[in-house]
């Protein structure tokens, strides 16, 4: 095993291995056995000395490693920091514990059943992922989906926002010691996972925004239940503030913590909170609309300091702008009734579902529809269902504005019934390259507050 | 699905087997088996391995709405070597297998594992180069708990049936 | 500027720009990536200052065989645009963007990663998302999807995947 004892900082910069040299222990027909009772296998914590010896003080760094299994690091995210005492000098984010090879699945099945997959990716924010590959996919077929799909697509895309935004103020309490906030997060979340519910069938991870629209309508009763929500949450919101944003606790960890100026920002690729919090305000959902964004009215939040407590405000400002979006979908879904997905036979996807006494399934209508009355209509509904789409050949890259960031699809096509490559272009892959920036050169306590601020979510980083 | 209560179900042992075990180990001993047994699930503490999706629905049964609490459970120790239980909860990828591995390694007996969604339990929908097909090939599990990702309520479930499986397993093992 | 006028503005230098679905690709030679990428930076009509990312394709039937997508985004003018460069597979190299955008740091060592492009001037080319000591790089089109050992204990093998909507 590699001799952790005597390394030199710049072993730093080579990435220390969790994981036994292969060769350790080889059985037939296995590259590598993983052996545990190897002693040294597993040693994380290594001392590096460099010594002054002209002075006679000898002075220490440590080389600490923070994850992949912690508390406070968001998932998987694994730290390895050299420290003078408290202070972070060099940290190396580690990262690829929950690489699921999302993209390589995809090439593997049709164009429906990306859609499943990708939402996978950042787990916090389901229907993003969705919506940017529908929407990408929609723009290579050169179909566009409905009103009311899109405008179903804004509120669940909008209450999806503010569910994420509470999952971060509920860690990010947690981590900085306000635990209550941690309970208080998450009983809102269950409100608008209620919500989800109710409209998807499923909490997380919907699968619910196809190519051409939707699977569904929404179901009877799901639009009082968000008038319900928007009547409780600006009361909650405020308890939030009132708890947080004076609290001097609160206030001495975030202000002043982990600047990350405008610039820097956008020379190290960064979007999202962390970007509006240094000033610039960039924001897809105003700068390249999608969905009809264009037609609602809300701000985009930003704020000049650049610490953790300028992304705190920003973030808890964007849960009120988003239910503002929220208010304006509702009242226009109030108002319309339409289809919710494509008409074309060759997209849409042709099961028409619908809540019978045994739960959903296919509506009677349309199967006495494909099987009696149109053969054409059975055809399609056969080849979409066994084939798939068949989508034309080109590359298309399509933006939304995911609670994090920036969150692009790049899909190339060949023109077959499978995609050919889906890349995601996450928002936190590309906000946690900065993390080295902001940490250096402060404690390490405020590491937890920075990450916590960056808000990853390793699903994303390592899809 | 109701719970059934049929003796001995869980184990697969059949009654009979119950009573001559119980005679082989005498009375006195049975009930102290009992205790520390029922002592053993009461407050069972996991250790914080969450990966994925699962992890959020695992805090979320944690928080108030589904409270992990009344169990004695909601105390999730960063520490391996201060708790009882794993709970994997999320896709296990070729890189995070060692220190899935290391964590159990470091726990203290008497340990059990529950496998929390179909990710953990068999690889789930991502049967590729990258996510383990299942952690029992690392880790030996006690409950798998199904679900994409499984809702608080099956979770409990889960927990619940480990509950019974430490119970009327006992302490000699 | 819209898609058509940027491409207008840069067929002169680079012939070989299309505009597709209203988005702008510039086709490049490996030699004249670096050079782009600096005026795309610099010149203040394109002013294009936020590094997206760095993507590849691999289309192993065509020669060039691996085609790298940059992304850029100006935040003053908010236009796009899509840089392409092609890549044979026996010289698969590309001068690194992190001179010029030091975000591209994480996505050049992904690309790398999933294809084997090599990134010549990266500072830390090394596998991102996967072990280190993978050996193979499993976004071509000649890996399999599945398939492979588990690295660890008892050595549970992956069956291939098996594929069942072809």
């Amino acid at each position: 095993m590699t001799d952790q004892r005597t390394g030199t900082p710049d072993e730093l910069a080579s990435e220390r291995t969790s994981m036994p040299s292969p060769g350790v222990a080889a059985g037939p027909g296995v590259d590598a056995v993983f052996d545990p009772d190897a002693s040294d296998a597993m040693d994380y914590v290594a001392e590096t000395e460099t010594s002054d010896e002209a002075g006679g003080i000898r002075q220490e760094t440590m080389i600490l490693n923070m994850g992949p299994q912690h508390p406070s690091t968001h998932g998987v995210l694994r730290l390895l920091l050299e420290l003078d005492g408290e202070t972070v000098i060099r940290c190396q984010p580690i990262i690829g514990y929950l690489h699921t090879g999302i993209e390589k699945n995809t090439e593997y099945r049709p164009w429906q059943q990306g859609v499943a997959f990708v939402t996978r990716a950042d787990y916090l924010s389901p229907f993003f992922n969705e919506t940017a590959y529908a929407l990408a996919v929609e723009k290579l077929l050169g179909v566009e989906a409905p009103e009311r799909a899109q405008t179903i697509r804004v509120l669940l895309m909008e209450l999806n926002r503010i569910a994420s935004h509470l999952v971060w103020l509920a860690t990010a309490g947690m981590e900085l010691g306000a635990i209550s906030v941690m309970l208080y997060g998450f009983r809102e979340r269950e409100e608008i996972l209620d919500i989800f519910e109710q409209v998807t069938g499923l909490r997380m991870n919907h699968s619910f925004v196809r190519i051409g629209g939707l699977v569904m309508d929404l179901p009877d009763g799901a639009l009082d239940e968000v008038r319900d929500f928007l009547d409780m949450m600006p009361g909650r919101i405020r308890e939030y503030e009132s708890l947080l944003a004076k609290n001097p606790i609160w206030v001495e960890r975030n202000v002043g913590v982990g600047v990350l100026e405008g610039q820097d920002a956008i020379r190290l690729g960064v979007t999202g909170p962390l970007l509006r919090a240094a000033g610039v305000d960039k924001d897809v959902r105003r700068d390249a609309p999608y969905c009809g964004y264009e037609t609602y009215e809300f701000d985009v939040v930003t704020r000049t300091d650049a610490d953790c407590y300028a992304r705190f405000e920003v973030r808890i400002d964007e849960m009120r702008e988003s239910m503002r979006i929220v208010e304006q979908c509702v009242s226009r879904l109030e108002a319309s009734s339409g289809a919710v997905m494509v008409d074309d036979p060759k997209v849409g996807w042709p099961v028409r579902l619908e809540v019978g006494p045994d739960g959903i399934g296919n509506s009677p209508a349309y199967i006495k529809h494909i099987m009696e009355e149109s053969m054409e209509a059975l055809i399609h509904h056969f080849k979409m269902v066994t084939e798939g789409v068949s989508v034309p050949r080109g590359e298309v890259y399509v933006p939304v504005e995911a609670p994090r960031g920036e969150l692009g699809l790049y899909v190339v096509s060949d023109g077959g019934h499978k995609p050919y490559r889906v890349r995601m272009r996450d928002p936190s892959f590309s906000n946690l390259q900065a993390l080295p920036h902001m940490v250096e050169g402060g404690l390490i306590a405020d590491t937890v507050a920075v990450i916590s601020s960056v808000d990853p979510v390793m699903g994303g980083v390592d899809r | 699905m109701p719970v059934e209560r049929l003796e001995g179900f869980h184990t697969g042992r059949e009654a009979e087997d119950e009573d001559e075990e119980t005679l082989k180990r005498g009375l006195l001993l049975t009930s102290l088996d009992k205790a520390v047994s029922w002592a053993r699930k009461q407050s069972m503490w996991p250790v914080t391995f969450g990966l994925a999706c699962c992890a959020i629905e695992m805090m979320s049964t944690g928080a108030g709405h589904y409270d992990l609490s009344r169990w004695g459970m909601e105390l999730f120790r960063a520490s391996p070597r201060q708790s009882d239980l794993m709970i994997v909860a999320g896709r296990v990828s070729q890189k995070m297998a060692p220190v899935l591995r290391t964590v159990y390694d470091q726990m203290p007996e008497p340990k059990w594992v529950i496998s929390m969604g179909v990710c953990a339990s068999q690889g789930g929908m991502f049967t590729n180069y990258a996510i383990i097909q299942g952690v029992d090939s690392i880790v030996p599990v006690d409950i798998y708990v199904p679900g994409c990702p499984p809702r608080p309520e099956m979770l409990m479930y889960g927990i619940l049936r480990l509950h019974e499986k430490v119970q009327k397993e006992g302490t000699i093992r | 500027m819209t898609a058509i006028e940027l491409a207008e503005a840069v067929r002169a230098t680079w012939p070989e720009t299309v505009v597709s679905r209203g988005e702008l690709s510039v086709v490049l030679e490996r030699e004249e990536l670096l050079s782009a990428l600096e005026r795309f930076r610099d010149e203040p009509r394109f002013a294009f200052d936020l590094f997206l990312g760095v993507t590849a394709t691999d289309w192993p039937d065509a020669e060039p065989r691996f085609w790298l997508a940059y992304e850029l985004y100006s935040m003053t003018h908010r236009h796009r645009a899509r840089l392409k460069v092609g890549l044979s597979a026996d010289d698969p190299a590309v001068p690194s963007a992190t001179g010029l955008y030091p975000a591209a740091d994480w996505h050049e060592r992904e690309t790398y990663d999933f294809f084997g492009i090599v990134f010549e001037g990266h500072p830390n080319l090394r596998r991102l998302l996967l072990p280190e000591g993978w050996e193979t790089f499993p976004l071509r089109k000649t890996e399999e999807l599945g398939g492979v050992n588990t690295y660890y204990r008892g050595g549970a093998f992956i069956p291939p995947v098996d594929k069942r909507t072809s």
